[in-house]
């Protein structure tokens, strides 16, 4: 598989009253064509700042202070905006958090369907609204033609989430960011929703990135993850090397504080919260919350390094183990 | 039912609103100082003529009956009469309406047309220059007094610049009138291919239409900013931008169609303070309006077209306020008439 995205030495900061927020700080990450990837962290850690830098709409008081994005082997930050406009939507596709309140209040939900075979495919309005309704049955909504012409106050909360993978998957983009898609849905409708995105995922080709904040979900979904802590990634593994062998202490955390009902290991939550963003001390910014801290891990961070192929982590922690085990 | 229940709901709704009104309007006359009889029967009445003239106009009946009188005589579009006139109040009022509703609707449309891109630009363009200057305007048309407006605009328009006519009512010396259709002088002549009327009735029109549009433009510019800037960051919108649409329809379409919901709202309001304000500005350009009518009845204490104004203000903001409630159904599906 070619790389379909590639993010290196990605920042993004916000100015506030009381100084620069640094959300996401030099990540680098890649997506191959047709991959899931599943990008975890808790909130505030920078995930989703990462999917809006992707279609570069970080806006006042944000802004990317440094980092390319190249997507299909070329550097988004050269684009013009309506060349980046023609990227949005066509190419890389977003699929919200909060469905019902990312779809327009005042559009019925088949035209905000529509208009996007309009503008992406240039299609005619009959043809639009003819696609719009193969769209809806295929994200498999009963009665396309009638719930075209409604309202998203109109539908469930979970209908309102194929809507908008509809609108997502209308124009056949290559990527599509699902950002925390299965907030706000109960647990069998969660687990609907995403098999019928790796499903149409797999369908048409479309590598996904997954943002969540729940291993589970990531467990059940994606080939690849990458953890985030505090606008950094601690690391990147197959999903179920992470699972099975996690390398940095975070990872480690995380996957034991999932609640299992197959065994009786107590879950434990993780110490500490997630450190200020403002003005972060030069290290490693989980060094106040882990507990293989050391003194050189407060003064520089660790950069990522291969542990084995496709798996990668950043903690010298992991580095003394290894060598001192090896 | 639906639409049609939901509108017999409210139309009962309002019923109380004008009795109330139709009571303040009764008592605020009973109040005025001076015998409407004794100012009738002229000075040199006799007190025989003058109780026969008080009992004529039911003055010696007890207040429920003569607000009973009062408010049948209304049922039947019985205003009054004018003492200045000697003509009964509906029909000055009749004649001279369409002279106020010309000017308030120009006012609204140019408070509409200029209001709500301005917002929409302040909101777009938050904390800039131009936000800056969208604001300047707007609190300096809300800070001054309509009728000094007018007469700045009279001294700069007419007087310095000569490029507006002189404030003397609907139509320049010389001029017809059109043939009556809807009593609205541009619409008329628009009708009736009366282009040199046409021209003469807008160009009239201009600086008091300008005046009262400047003092009401601001609250509809507020409203469309303000909201504009909470939708801005909402969801749809940023779902919008990531799906590639063009600036144009995020910013127009998207996100200025919900904005505009409010400001329907806003827009009755703006209404009924136009029908009050049009007093003082049709005054100043000498407009033959309703509003000039009540002016001219108020200086010389006539009490009969100072009552009917109020009524007649109170009436159509209520109705207008009516229409409102219906509009905003149609345009945010949300809302669930009936």
């Amino acid at each position: 598989m070619s790389d379909l995205l590639e993010i290196a030495d990605l920042t993004v900061s916000f100015d506030s009253d009381a100084g620069e927020i640094q959300a996401v700080d030099h990540i680098s990450l890649t997506i191959r064509a047709g991959e899931v990837v599943g990008l975890v962290g808790e909130s505030g850690s920078g995930k989703s700042v990462t999917a809006f830098a992707i279609l570069r709409l970080i806006r006042r008081p944000g802004r990317v202070k440094s980092g390319t994005i190249r997507f299909n082997g070329v550097d988004l930050g050269t684009l013009s905006e309506e060349e980046m406009r023609q990227i949005r939507g066509a190419k890389i596709a977003l699929i919200s958090q909060s469905p019902r309140t990312a779809l327009n209040p005042v559009i019925t939900v088949g035209r905000q369907i529509a208009r996007l075979f309009e503008l992406h495919g240039g299609l005619s309005a009959r043809d639009a609204h003819r696609r719009m309704l193969e769209m809806l049955s295929l994200v498999r909504i009963p009665d396309p033609a009638k719930r075209a012409g409604q309202y998203a106050h109109q539908l469930s909360g979970g209908m309102c989430q194929r809507v908008m993978i509809a609108m997502a998957l209308a124009t056949s983009p290559q990527l599509l960011i699902a950002d925390e898609p299965t907030t706000g849905l109960d647990v069998s409708i969660a687990a609907r929703i995403l098999d019928l995105l790796r499903e149409l995922g797999a369908k048409t080709g479309a590598a996904i990135l997954l943002i969540t904040h729940d291993l589970g979900v990531v467990a059940e979904t994606a080939d690849r993850v990458v953890v985030m802590h505090a606008g950094q990634v601690v690391e990147s593994a197959p999903v179920r090397t992470l699972f099975h062998q996690p390398a940095h202490p975070y990872t480690r955390a995380l996957v034991r504080s999932i609640p299992r009902v197959d065994r009786t290991v107590t879950m434990e939550p993780i110490p500490g919260a997630v450190p200020s963003l403002l003005d972060p001390p030069p290290g490693c910014r989980y060094a106040e919350r882990c507990g293989w801290v050391s003194e050189r891990c407060r003064i520089a961070r660790p950069p990522l390094t291969r542990v084995v192929a496709d798996h990668e982590v950043a903690c010298y922690g992991f580095e003394e183990r290894r060598d001192a085990a090896g | 039912m639906g639409f049609l229940g939901y509108l017999v709901r409210r139309l009962a709704l309002a019923l109380p609103t004008l009795f109330g009104v139709s009571l303040i309007c009764f008592f605020l006359t009973y109040m005025l100082p001076g015998n409407p009889a004794m100012v009738k029967a002229g000075p040199f009445a006799t007190p025989e003529h003058l109780a026969e003239m008080e009992r004529a106009m039911g003055l010696d009946r007890s207040l429920p009956e003569q607000y009973y009188r009062y408010a049948s005589g209304l049922l039947r579009g019985d205003l009054g009469e004018s003492s200045a006139t000697g003509r009964p109040v509906s029909e000055d009022f009749v004649q001279r309406l369409p002279a106020t509703l010309e000017l308030t609707f120009a006012s609204l449309i140019i408070a509409i047309v200029i209001g709500i891109p301005l917002g929409v630009l302040s909101a777009v363009h938050r904390d800039t220059f131009i936000d800056h200057v969208g604001r300047v305007v707007g609190i300096t048309g809300v800070a001054m007094p309509s009728f000094w407006t007018g007469l700045i605009f009279v001294y700069v328009f007419f007087y310095l610049l000569d490029v507006a006519p002189a404030p003397l009512g609907r139509l320049g010396a010389g001029i017809t009138a059109p043939q009556h259709i809807t009593g609205l002088y541009v619409v008329d002549s628009l009708l009736t291919g009366n282009w040199q009327t046409l021209r003469s009735s807008l160009f009239q029109l201009m600086l008091p239409a300008a005046t009262l549009g400047f003092s009401v433009m601001a609250p509809v510019a507020r409203m469309v900013r303000s909201t504009m800037l909470e939708i801005l960051e909402s969801d749809y919108v940023k779902a919008a931008w990531a799906a590639g649409l063009p600036r144009r329809t995020v910013i127009y379409g998207d996100a200025l169609r919900n904005a505009l919901i409010p400001v329907v709202t806003i827009l009755g309001i703006v209404f009924g303070f136009l029908m009050a304000g049009n007093a003082v500005v049709e005054s100043v350009f000498a407009w033959p309006g309703i509003g000039n009518y009540a002016v001219t009845a108020l200086m010389t204490k006539d009490s009969g077209p100072i009552q009917s104004f109020v009524l007649f203000v109170a009436v159509l903001y209520v109705a207008v306020n009516l229409l409102v409630d219906l509009v905003y159904g149609l345009a945010d599906p949300r809302i669930r008439l009936g």
